[in-house]
């Protein structure tokens, strides 16, 4: 979905009656219906999956028929009633259940339902969650775990980033250096995930040495005291975090050392080289001005990373972020909290795909929105 | 065959790509072992099997090794029936219709530990009348402790550090400590031991037989789980279960998408624009919660899994890399050569596009099984392992549950990891060297 391989509508021919406000315009017009279309099949897609073709419905309702017969069975007033006036009182709890979950209307009506809420962002109530104050609300309960999240992800995602890209412009300098060399051997490590290193982080901090919790977001019960409470939240983020940077740190920066190489044998480097130009100054204009676009792309995509959380690391860590909410949430069939997150997410990509055709064309000069330069 | 042979040697000048390729065949090698030692029902029998399988192991114990590390020996597990051991069961009838049976078992306890249990298990004959049996404890010193008398069934458990009895008149300390404790230290006392169950029947065809059976607190190579389960089973069917999913879903995802592309690219139209369409589409599809959802709902089988991961592996930014090249591979001359003569599409995808690519197909493909092989532990660490076969993934989850690292049994999370690092690393050293062979502009770098 990168804007660099995929030239916009053609618009050339017309050239030079068209002004450039057209053809930017026509350009943003189409390209956001093909995204958004893109956003609805994503996510209709994702709901015929949370609903199994109606087979999570067979779920539901098996368990709405067993509690209400099972609350008839407990209840002492229940047993008075005749058979009959018990079997019609249990049939109408069944459909009062039944209704309330939304299980009345067709599974079809239903998924069609969920989209158009989903698409205007109408994020309706959970079946089944609740947020930590309570609320049915499936806005409130991601809006609660959002901050956890972008915490975690945050930190070590964006140092994750800048550490890598710092390392390999270094590294690329002294290409051929034994740390150049350690790093290339390394990066294979990075085929593990994340939690793999959280686990032996966890054995040796919290487990062995004892210094750093083994999971949780804050100590039980938290500090009153606000700096307490910040060093104690920062205490627990050590580990997760490290694990994320830790599980991606190699590849990265061999990744970004290996791009930066490619892009300083390229002549104009040469040339620069030749008249002598100091080493920061080849570095800011002639290899980190012409991979910007790719630096930001890279950098975009990873915002969007860092929104949907990681839900195996936070599961491990026990951080109470989006990631493991949204495993709760499926463990829990709550389709609604499920299509939230996925929409939210859907959302993000699409806006950052589409304005990332724009930000080429501020920082690269041959490139033009909606233009091809043949 | 030569070009073969030139990739071979090319192969063998990298370090890592050796170490890999070594690890790997070793890997299989163990893989071919298991699968022949431990039969597939077998393996699902003993995994799934309870106490009735397992009951001669202890719990959460160590592997043998650990020993090793320290002076102080821990105590292994061991049982004594008529089979094997020192038992030694005397009938002598009495007069009046009841028989006195007693046996003796002998053992030799060196250990500088306690041991986690000992138990009887008693399988006794009688139609009307129960047997009654004492049992007494005799200390290498000579002392003689009476543990408990009681009357059993045809199947019963006597677990020593169980029997209140026994525990109260030992003054409520452990009754494993107690009896292997000399009177005036703490530490365990060496020697012969001998357990003593004398019991008398009531019944002309009434008889008693039992098994002692001691639950160290090390077991085997690889230790045991909460459930007495020996660990090794699992890390050795572990073996197969990763290579094939890993290599099956790495093989199945590459070459689908590369077919994909070739199709894409060299009809172009509206099927390129469909791949390019649905490729769009997968990517705001999350692929986690997906394969969380089909685990929950649908299935949790290990097949079902695969072929859902490989179906969404099939359209992601690889396709895109793929028809780039084949775009380019498509106006070569070779190609305009072959359309000459008359070749027909199929012939030109399979015979011509795609060979092509092989080189640049394989790095990739080595290079992503790791990741399919860290994802079927990741599900099963969330709890979506496959129900039946033992994986590595659900040793680790089954280690989590119970708290394993909280407790100290480092064992049992580290012996899967080390594993499925292992596995990891072999493929990706192997496929980051092939990656510098065949694409040569990395080479230099």
């Amino acid at each position: 979905m990168t804007a660099g391989t995929e030239p916009g509508p053609d618009t050339g021919k017309k050239k030079l009656s068209n002004g450039t406000f057209a053809r930017v315009a026509r350009y943003t017009g189409v390209r956001l219906l093909t995204l958004f279309a893109t956003v609805v099949v994503g996510v209709y897609l994702t709901i015929l999956i949370a609903n199994m073709g109606g087979y999570v419905d067979q779920i539901m309702k098996n368990d709405i028929i067993e509690n209400v017969t099972q609350a008839m069975a407990n209840d002492p007033a229940a047993r008075k009633m005749t058979p009959e006036v018990r079997k019609q009182l249990i049939e109408e709890r069944i459909a009062l259940g039944e209704k309330k979950l939304g299980l009345d209307t067709p599974v079809v009506v239903r998924d069609f339902r969920y989209l158009s809420n989903a698409l205007r962002l109408e994020l309706g109530h959970a079946l089944l969650m609740t947020s930590d104050s309570g609320s049915r609300q499936v806005r409130l309960i991601i809006l609660e775990r959002l901050p956890a999240t972008l915490l975690l992800m945050g930190t070590s995602e964006i140092s994750l980033f800048f550490v890598s890209v710092f390392l390999a412009l270094t590294l690329s300098r002294k290409y051929g250096s034994i740390w150049d060399k350690l790093t290339i051997g390394l990066s294979p490590t990075s085929a593990a995930p994340p939690w793999f290193y959280g686990i032996f982080l966890i054995l040796i901090f919290a487990a062995i040495f004892k210094i750093l919790p083994f999971g949780g977001m804050v100590d039980t019960p938290p500090p009153t005291n606000v700096i307490d409470y910040i060093l104690s939240i920062l205490r627990h983020l050590v580990l997760p975090a490290s694990s994320l940077i830790l599980s991606a740190i190699f590849l990265s920066i061999y990744n970004w050392r290996t791009f930066f190489l490619i892009y300083s044998s390229e002549d104009y480097v040469d040339m620069a080289k030749a008249k002598g130009l100091p080493a920061r100054d080849i570095e800011r204009r002639y290899i980190l001005r012409p991979t910007l676009p790719t630096i930001i792309t890279q950098f975009a995509l990873l915002l969007i990373t860092v929104w949907t959380g990681a839900t195996i690391t936070e599961t491990v860590f026990l951080w109470p972020g989006l990631g493991r909410t949204l495993f709760r949430a499926i463990g829990l069939y709550d389709i609604p909290v499920i299509v939230g997150s996925t929409i939210i997410y859907a959302y993000l990509l699409a806006l950052t795909v589409f304005l990332l055709d724009f930000v080429y064309a501020l920082v690269d000069p041959r490139v033009k929105v909606g233009g091809n330069q043949s | 065959m030569n070009t073969f042979k030139k990739n071979v040697r090319e192969i063998l000048r990298y370090p890592s790509a050796i170490i890999g390729s070594v690890v790997i065949l070793i890997l299989i090698g163990v893989a071919i072992y298991a699968v022949i030692a431990i039969p597939y029902q077998k393996a699902i029998t003993l995994w799934r099997g309870g106490e009735d399988v397992w009951y001669r192991n202890p719990k959460y114990a160590a592997p043998e090794w650990i020993d090793w590390l320290s002076t102080k020996k821990q105590p292994r597990s061991f049982y004594i029936n008529s089979t094997t051991g020192k038992m030694d069961k005397v009938v002598t009838p009495n007069g009046d219709g009841t028989t006195g049976i007693n046996i003796t078992y002998t053992f030799n306890y060196t250990a500088d530990y306690f041991p986690q249990e000992m138990s009887l298990y008693f399988t006794d004959k009688f139609d009307q009348k129960q047997p009654f049996v004492t049992i007494d404890w005799l200390t290498p010193d000579g002392r003689k402790l009476r543990i408990d008398n009681f009357a059993v069934d045809t199947q019963q458990t006597f677990r020593f550090s169980q029997d209140m009895n026994l525990v109260n008149s030992l003054g409520g300390t452990n009754p494993m400590e107690a009896l292997f404790t000399g009177i005036d230290s703490k530490n365990v006392v060496k020697g012969t031991y001998k357990v003593v169950v004398t019991g008398i029947t009531f019944e002309p065809n009434s008889d008693i037989s039992a098994e002692f059976v001691l639950h160290g607190t090390v077991f085997g190579l690889a230790g045991t789980d909460h459930m007495r389960r020996d660990l090794m089973v699992a890390l050795l069917w572990g073996v197969p279960i990763a290579l094939i999913f890993g290599l099956a879903a790495a093989l199945g995802t590459s070459v689908l998408t590369m077919i994909i592309a070739a199709f894409g690219a060299w009809y172009g139209g509206w099927l390129d624009e469909l791949i390019q369409r649905i490729t769009e589409v997968n990517l705001v599809l999350p692929f986690l919660s997906i394969l969380i959802m089909i685990g929950t709902f649908y299935s949790r089988s290990i097949w079902v899994i695969l072929g859902a991961t490989i179906a969404l592996s099939i359209f992601t930014g690889a396709i895109k890399g793929y028809r780039a090249i084949f775009l380019q591979v498509r106006e070569s001359m070779y190609i305009e050569a072959a359309r000459a003569y008359g070749a027909s599409d199929m012939r030109i995808v399979f015979q011509y596009l795609i060979p092509r690519m092989i080189p640049l197909l394989i790095p990739g493909l080595v290079s992503s099984v790791p990741s399919f092989v860290f994802l079927e532990a990741s599900l099963a660490v969330l709890g979506l392992g496959d129900p039946v076969l033992p994986t590595w993934g659900k040793i680790i989850d089954d280690a989590w549950a119970n708290g394993a690292l909280y407790k100290g049994y480092y064992y049992w999370i580290l012996e899967p990891a080390v594993l499925l690092m292992l596995t990891g690393l072999a493929f990706a050293l192997l496929g980051f060297a092939l990656d510098r062979i065949f694409n040569p502009r990395l080479r230099g770098m």
